[in-house]
């Protein structure tokens, strides 16, 4: 097996933004730490949360469920959940799955703070 | 019963009703004992024997009962019934004293506290050699069934016949207790294509003796390539003076021109055919009696055409009558209706065991055999499911390389790996590279986990090849009759957001949209994905998807 291990770090950016920056793959393996970085991201009550992809380098079926499980419990706690760093090939994928209509994808962190519905809830 | 009464009478003391006890000597009146008897459940004397109260003198017993005639025969005076949980499970039986004294009442006082005491263990010894019978012909129809299993296994078809312009499928399940199912391929020089499917009634050896029978008659009566019906015919009358009383077989044979669509078939009783064509399915009607009732019967003979589109489907009995929970049937109707629906996105086999799965649900018992045959005429000539991946294929197909993949979970990455290595010297655009890989990783973890378990020492082989314009992956697993579940609708998003469905099903979806073709198979041994993408750039290579 050559896989690598997802490793996630939660940053609380701006009031109410969590940005969980993600490393290695998203798979069957990476559950657990995807839902643990999600539940701190949560704990200061933001938002919106931003999931950092820049440092990813292979999500698969069970990784896009994963991904479609932390979407719908942004949706039930009524937080955003935004996406950024993806490869072309991965915001073709969001695109395939629709993930893209439920869930904004940006070019990188920067263009995702920038968003305007953040710099307003900012302020 | 009968069994514990001749293995209590053994211990037992008894003399011959025949033989008087000055004739004998002590020691060989000891050694006494009483032939077997036979105590039929419905002699009045199981009923006395149940309502004693305990030791019965047999002398003074007057009943209309074979049992006590053979008691006084075998000189048995006194038994004592023993009886456990209300049944009749033995009897001590015991002649005169020794001491030619009659039995006192402490006598019979220990001899009832022995029978009370012994009916339940006796009881119990009865229960154990009765399961140990039933372990050992639940083992004996198990070596049975696992012999009619290799028999059926070993003579179905290995690999799938190529022609260009065809796709061929199979699927064969046996059901616990096999059945006879069978189906097979005639390659005939002129390049014609027979096709045969049966069904041998019955279960288990004899149906997998007759079935290999019966394989070994349709190759030989269609060996000159004569026209189904007198093909049918012929086997017909091979089999009808051998076949066991009472069994026959259900078949049906057709006989293609891959040339032309020429179709040609005769029908011995076996389940309609269907044909898909234009969103719409066709029985095709040919009449004619089993093989094996009678002799000298004359078979039907039919003909169609096949298009570009066209689907064939041959099933046995299996499929149509499986059950659901409320006991309903798949039916006739039903797969017609699948058949009719489905068009002629060449996995026709994998559509209706997913619909099947449907109907039956979680924890099917599967009564019969399920066997499906698929003839498509795809109508373009090119890559078909070639097994000897390591040869130069037809229509310039080549193979660049071929591996295998331990099936572990993660070990999808290598076989991204390995083809995109493959693959780049080819000059396949990023673009593709990467819908490339993503669809290998899914086809492979699919064929790891369905098809193989994850069992590590099973591993499923890849294989990539090329042709002037395209480039195709072939992933392989062990799957055989265990065909890869798949997920044939576009996900629900909104379903799974909503958490009315499961988040997961997103593979085969996701390959579907990343390759151009996909092309699935099975047969009773493996079940072969081909991803299929065009080498040149297009227009999308270059936009944002």
């Amino acid at each position: 097996m050559t896989t690598r291990a997802l490793e996630a770090y939660v940053r609380h950016k701006k009031p109410r933004v969590a940005v969980i920056d993600l490393h290695g793959e998203i798979n069957g393996f990476a559950e657990e730490t995807l839902n643990n970085a999600y539940a701190e991201a949560e704990t200061e009550q933001p938002d919106v949360i931003l999931l950092n992809f820049a440092n990813v380098d292979y999500i698969n079926s069970t990784g896009i469920a994963l991904i479609v499980t932390l979407l719908a419990k942004a949706r039930k706690s009524h937080v955003r959940l935004y996406s950024c760093g993806l490869s072309e090939h991965y915001v073709e994928i969001f695109n395939i799955t629709r993930l893209a209509d439920f869930m904004s994808v940006f070019p990188d962190e920067a263009s995702a703070l920038a968003d305007p519905a953040i710099a307003t809830e900012g302020k | 019963m009968t069994t514990l009464l001749q293995s209590m009478k053994r211990i037992w003391p008894v003399r011959r009703a025949s033989e008087t006890v000055e004739s004998r000597k002590p020691a060989e009146r000891l050694r006494q004992v009483a032939p077997p008897i036979d105590i039929a459940p419905d002699d009045p004397i199981v009923a006395y024997f149940l309502s004693a109260p305990g030791a019965v003198e047999v002398e003074k017993l007057h009943l209309d009962s074979p049992a006590l005639q053979a008691l006084r025969a075998a000189g048995v005076t006194l038994a004592i019934p023993l009886v456990s949980q209300g049944e009749l499970v033995g009897l001590l039986n015991l002649g005169p004293r020794l001491s030619e004294q009659d039995y006192s009442p402490d006598d019979r006082g220990l001899l009832n506290t022995l029978a009370t005491q012994a009916a339940p263990a006796v009881r119990v010894a009865q229960l154990v050699r009765e399961q140990q019978a039933e372990a050992r012909t639940r083992e004996r129809i198990e070596q049975e069934m696992r012999i009619a299993r290799i028999i059926q296994q070993t003579l179905l078809p290995q690999e799938l016949p190529q022609l260009d312009g065809w796709q061929l499928g199979a699927y064969y399940q046996p059901a616990r207790a096999v059945g006879g199912d069978f189906y097979d391929f005639l390659q005939f020089d002129d390049g014609r294509l027979g096709l045969v499917i049966g069904d041998v009634t019955d279960k288990g050896v004899p149906a997998a003796l007759v079935m290999a029978t019966t394989r070994s008659m349709l190759r030989t009566a269609a060996q000159h390539g004569d026209s189904p019906g007198e093909v049918l015919e012929r086997a017909n009358n091979l089999l009808c003076p051998d076949i066991p009383p009472k069994m026959f077989v259900t078949c049906l044979y057709a006989i293609l021109d891959p040339a032309t669509g020429h179709l040609q078939y005769a029908n011995a009783g076996h389940d309609l055919p269907y044909v898909s064509h234009n969103g719409a399915s066709t029985e095709l009607r040919a009449t004619g009696m089993p093989l094996g009732l009678m002799p000298d019967m004359h078979y039907e003979e039919k003909e169609m055409d096949m298009a570009a589109g066209d689907t064939l489907l041959l099933y046995s009995d299996g499929l149509v009558e499986a059950h659901n929970p409320d006991r309903d049937m798949f039916s006739f109707p039903r797969l017609m209706s699948l058949v009719g629906k489905y068009g002629d996105s060449g996995a026709l086999i994998e559509y209706l065991l997913n619909e099947l799965r449907s109907f039956t649900g979680i924890g099917w018992e599967q009564e019969d055999d399920v066997t499906l045959v698929t003839l498509q005429h795809t109508g373009d000539g090119h890559m078909n499911n070639r097994t000897d991946a390591n040869q130069t294929m037809d229509e310039g197909w080549r193979v660049l390389d071929t591996w295998p993949i331990p099936s572990a979970p993660g070990n999808e990455r290598d076989a991204m790996r390995h083809v995109e290595a493959t693959v780049r010297e080819l000059g396949l655009p990023e673009k593709r590279i990467e819908r490339l890989k993503t669809a290998v990783a899914e086809a492979t973890m699919n064929a790891m986990e369905h098809g193989n378990q994850y069992r590590e020492d099973v591993p499923v082989e890849v294989t990539v090849m090329s042709s002037a314009h395209q480039v195709a992956v072939r992933i392989r697993d062990s799957g055989g009759g265990q065909p890869v579940p798949t997920q044939s609708q576009t996900p629900d998003l909104e379903a799974k957001l909503a958490e009315e469905q499961t988040p997961r099903g997103w593979g085969l979806f996701l390959i579907r949209n990343l390759v151009d073709e996909l092309r699935v198979s099975s047969d009773a041994h493996h079940h072969t994905v081909e991803l299929i993408m065009s080498r040149e750039e297009e227009d999308d290579d270059n936009q944002s998807a």
